[in-house]
């Protein structure tokens, strides 16, 4: 039988972790992939909140003399076709993104919770009704119902945000209801039951908050959806108008034309896109590989 | 406690030279590494079982006694779990020194296991036919035609009614019981010389778990496979096994002939396993009022990643004194046949209840 | 299983319904109506002429009457007319509808072909350095925005090669005109196949945790039969589901790449009518996309239904 050195056997297991810091190592090297979401997401984060500090120009500000200037000292990442600085726009396209992100998430799990776990505790012909629309509302392709929406309601930060989030809901609703579900066949429902806690309270002191692991995955997901679809929505011009930067409105004013011309003003704002959104996917994964209990030994 | 009316037929049937080995198990040492700690899962087991013998392994859940089992099998999950050492024997075969392709030969072999679930330890989408012809195909040169008869034989075998007829069938078309009656029939399809039974009658009604016992009983005289039976169940215990181990936080602490562990427990905790079951006399109270109570042993299972150097079982024991505080009691043979690792076996003689 | 396909059906009906009432809804947010905005684009408003276009378009009657005429309509195959080229709006939709057929089925073909298999390795090595690498490699794809691949590979295409592979007339030959299309389809099949790949990934995962697996192992089984045969046939189960949410997710992704490579389908055709507002148009369109949706589903618990022997044998 081969020698085993038990020692290295729990250090890899992560027995022996002490502090928080040492917690902070034990998950980079146990989640690599979580550690690297985590840290583009707090870039993300502070490039929206410190947008001011970091940019030379005003994101808005048209400058026809460096029309279409290549990535250089004054520019950093180049300038679009009416001068405006690409950097700053990038920059503060985050800040829209993360807005709107964050924004229609929020809203959307916040209604999604509330109608979820009603649907699913007090059951009845509530429930019933609720779960036939969220089954319609489900059966609609999330940028079909999102395009619709701005549509109807018109172009404007706002309704983007209140656009993208109603597709979110039912989405949200349906999870949450099948996890009040089984919750509610626990027996410390029952216990409280027993003690005489009115069903209300029950239902949001005691269930909501075990649904909250699988909430947080959720919405981490989410957020990378939603932050696509406003892309998407930006880039087909019927999502943030000007002037605010979009960086899906940048992709959809610079393409085809200037393909050829300024490949920059099409690959930044894409790879912009695509690094919140890897780094929003990366960290949910990992936060959904902690949670699951699955895992622990 | 007066020893129980054995099982008859499963007794009488016994030959009068007791036959020889067909597994050693000596000091198993199986260990988990987690993120709470080393977990010494089984810490220096040995065991041997005799040809067409039941050796039963009691203990509380938690004590090892399943993982002895995968041990055993070589099924235990790499991570987390390792066979750190030891040996395992079988026919005079060194089962941890095989590389995997070879032991995979054994498996289901010479040697399977039953589970506890029968629920969910067959596979929802092939037939029960087809589960059973791969435990036959793999290990023998036989065509798909004859593997199907065998299969059926064995269903028959089992005391499925109609087994041409199940054998097509999906596993959730049958009950628990016959569920688990397949699942016999799968692991003795190639006529093993061990059959480890892992709680294979937990799951179970009542009434089915005696007609899955009495079955097993009879498969083992007509094949005369060895069993390894394993159950927090003494009643079960005293049914169908020959020999019995008491287990505790991954260590052995008595080992016995059936009858002599009932009528002599030289271990606290096995008598303390005993008195806690729930007896006929207690409830119509003949017993006096001495003994109206349940008796529970008091305290919870040690948590094995922080074991000390003491006898594990000594903060829940009636009897403990400063020296069981102080250090691990040996294994030792207290009577012919009959060993335990307690410091202070001798108070219990006799005071066994009657 | 035939109670099972019965209610399956029902609740079909029964979607649908619901669904062409959200539409319906939906399209009626906005206060005032069609008539409103296309006055609005026109800039300036004549109440009389205002009031004869609303007659005919039969905004005057309540709005229970304008659902049940739109519904009976549908049913009859008169989808009113389209405002902007005033031709019947089911000449409009009906040609653009194969192309966008056949787009859709070369993406669904790739994912699948590519997803699928990725998946179970993905699993089968969960933790190794191949698995890390697959899972990047999908979380990647599933990050980036289709319009942007397309963009990318439209680029790439103008940087390397003469020929731009925009869909200007349709191609002679049926082979042609699919070989054209599957560079838009592996831009929206990119993305389709990271989600089926780590859809099948999760699902073997669930299913090797299976008391049968420990069952498959505990008979000598090798980790191949355990894999590919014990575990894989119960892995499919969910993805041969996951196929019929994908139909939704391949819509979003056909609206954007029709898009940039000008591919003249049903997709892109909801984008141009809502942005010349003809809503009547974007009404019958949202509800075509709904039908397709719904339709394709039910016919995936039906797969479903034959795949699984517990509902097969109920």
């Amino acid at each position: 039988m081969a020698v085993i050195d038990h020692d290295a056997e729990l250090a890899r297991a992560g027995a022996n972790v002490n502090g928080w810091f040492g917690s902070l190592v034990f998950f980079c090297r146990r989640y690599p992939l979580g550690a690297i979401g985590a840290a583009v997401v707090i870039v993300f984060v502070l490039t929206a909140l410190f947008a001011d500090y970091i940019t030379a120009f005003d994101p808005t500000r048209t400058d026809p003399r460096a029309s279409l200037a290549r990535p250089g000292d004054v520019h950093l990442l180049g300038a679009d076709f009416m001068g405006r600085d690409m950097f700053s726009r990038i920059v503060y396209g985050a800040r829209i993104s993360l807005a709107v992100g964050l924004g229609s998430t929020f809203l959307g799990c916040f209604f999604g919770v509330i109608i979820g776990l009603t649907s699913g505790y007090f059951g009845g012909w509530y429930d019933l009704i609720v779960q036939r629309l969220i089954d319609i509302m489900q059966a609609l392709p999330l940028l079909v119902m999102a395009l619709v929406m701005a549509a109807s309601l018109g172009p404007s930060l706002e309704n983007t945000i209140i656009a993208i989030s109603i597709p979110i809901i039912p989405h949200v609703a349906r999870v949450i209801r099948s996890n009040t579900l089984s919750l509610r066949e626990m027996p410390f429902v029952e216990a409280a039951k027993a003690i005489g806690m009115s069903e209300w309270r029950i239902a949001f002191q005691h269930v909501l908050p075990n649904t909250l692991a699988p909430l947080i995955v959720l919405g981490t997901a989410q957020l990378g959806s939603a932050i696509l679809t406003e892309a998407a929505l930006s880039f087909l011009g019927l999502g943030i108008p000007e002037p605010h930067p979009s960086w899906g409105r940048m992709l959809s004013e610079s393409a085809a034309e200037y393909v050829r011309t300024a490949p920059w003003l099409v690959v930044f704002p894409g790879v912009a896109i695509s690094l919140a959104v890897f780094g929003t996917n990366l960290l949910g994964d990992a936060i959904r590989d902690i949670l699951d209990p699955r895992q622990r030994i | 406690m007066a020893a129980p009316q054995p099982l008859v037929a499963n007794r009488a049937a016994r030959p009068e030279t007791p036959p020889e080995r067909v597994l050693e198990v000596e000091n198993l040492q199986t260990y988990f590494y987690s993120r709470s700690g080393l977990v010494k899962a089984v810490d220096g087991v040995s065991l041997w079982l005799r040809r067409g013998e039941t050796l039963a392994i009691v203990g509380e859940s938690g004590c090892g006694k399943s993982v002895t089992a995968l041990s055993l099998m070589r099924l235990v999950a790499d991570p987390p779990g390792r066979i750190v050492g030891g040996s395992v024997r079988l026919d005079g075969v060194d089962l941890l020194g095989l590389d995997e392709t070879a032991m995979r030969q054994i498996r289901g072999n010479h040697i399977s296991m039953i589970f506890q679930e029968p629920m969910t330890s067959l596979n929802p989408v092939m037939t029960i036919g087809r589960q059973i012809r791969e435990a036959i195909i793999l290990h023998q040169q036989i065509s798909h035609r004859a593997a199907t008869a065998r299969a059926v034989e064995m269903l028959a075998l089992v005391g499925i009614p109609e087994p041409a007829q199940r054998v097509k069938e999906f596993p959730h078309q049958l009950s628990g019981g016959m569920r688990q009656r397949a699942m016999i029939a799968m692991a003795l399809a190639c006529n093993p010389k061990v059959l480890i039974a892992d709680e294979p009658t937990s799951a179970l009604d009542v009434t089915i778990q005696a007609q899955i016992l009495e079955l097993m009983a009879k498969l083992q005289r007509e094949l005369g496979t060895a069993m390894i039976l394993i159950t927090h169940d003494l009643g079960v215990v005293a049914e169908t096994a020959e020999r019995v181990i008491v287990m505790y936080a991954g260590r052995k602490v008595e080992e016995a002939g059936v009858d002599d562990l009932f009528a002599r427990p030289m271990h606290p905790y096995t008598r303390g396993l005993m008195n806690s079951i729930p007896r006929l006399a207690l409830m119509r109270r003949e017993a006096g009022p001495a003994v109206e109570r349940l008796q529970e042993i008091p305290g919870i299972v040690p948590a094995l990643t922080n074991l000390p150097q003491a006898c594990t079982f000594a903060p829940r024991c009636a009897l403990a004194t400063d020296k069981c505080r102080g250090q691990y009691p040996p294994y030792e043979q207290k009577l012919p046949d009959h060993w335990a690792a307690c410091w202070h076996s001798d108070k219990l003689e006799g005071a066994a209840d009657a | 299983m035939g109670a099972y396909i019965v209610r399956r059906f029902l609740l079909m009906l029964l979607t649908l319904f619901g669904m062409s009432v959200l539409i319906f809804v939906m399209m009626r947010l906005v206060p005032g109506n069609i008539v409103d905005i296309l006055f609005d684009s026109a800039g300036f408003i004549d109440p009389a002429q205002k009031k004869q276009i609303e007659r005919e378009l039969g905004l005057d009657q309540p709005i229970v009457n304008q659902y049940v005429s739109w519904i009976s309509g549908l049913a009859r195959g008169d989808l009113g007319y389209a405002y902007v080229s005033e031709k019947p709006a089911l000449d409009e939709i009906l040609p653009r509808i194969p192309i966008t057929a056949k787009l859709a089925g070369l993406a669904l073909f790739f994912s699948v072909l590519f997803g699928v298999p990725l998946g179970v390795i993905s699993a089968v090595r969960q933790d190794t350095a191949l698995d890390y690498i697959l899972r990047v490699v999908s979380l990647s794809g599933l990050s980036l925005p289709s319009f942007w691949l397309g963009l990318l590979i439209l680029m790439a295409f103008v940087q390397y090669s003469g020929w731009i592979p925009i869909y200007s007339a349709a191609p002679p030959t049926l082979w042609q005109e699919l070989l054209l299309l599957s560079i838009p389809a592996a831009a929206v099949g990119f993305r389709a196949s990271a989600l089926v790949m780590r859809l099948t990934r999760s699902s073997m995962l669930e299913v090797l945790r299976q008391d049968y697996i420990r069952t498959a192992r505990a008979k000598g089984a090798s980790d191949t039969a355990v894999n590919y045969d014990h575990a894989l046939r119960n892995a499919v189960l969910p993805v041969v589901t996951v196929i019929g949410i994908e139909a939704a997710f391949l819509i979003g992704g056909l609206i954007v790449t029709e898009t940039v490579f000008n591919i003249p389908g049903v997709a892109r055709f909801l984008v141009e009518a809502i942005r010349w507002r003809d809503y009547p148009i974007v009404q019958n369109l949202v509800m075509f996309i709904a039908v397709v949706t719904v339709v394709i589903n039910f016919l995936v618990d039906m797969a479903y239904a034959v795949l699984d022997p517990r509902i097969r044998y109920d």
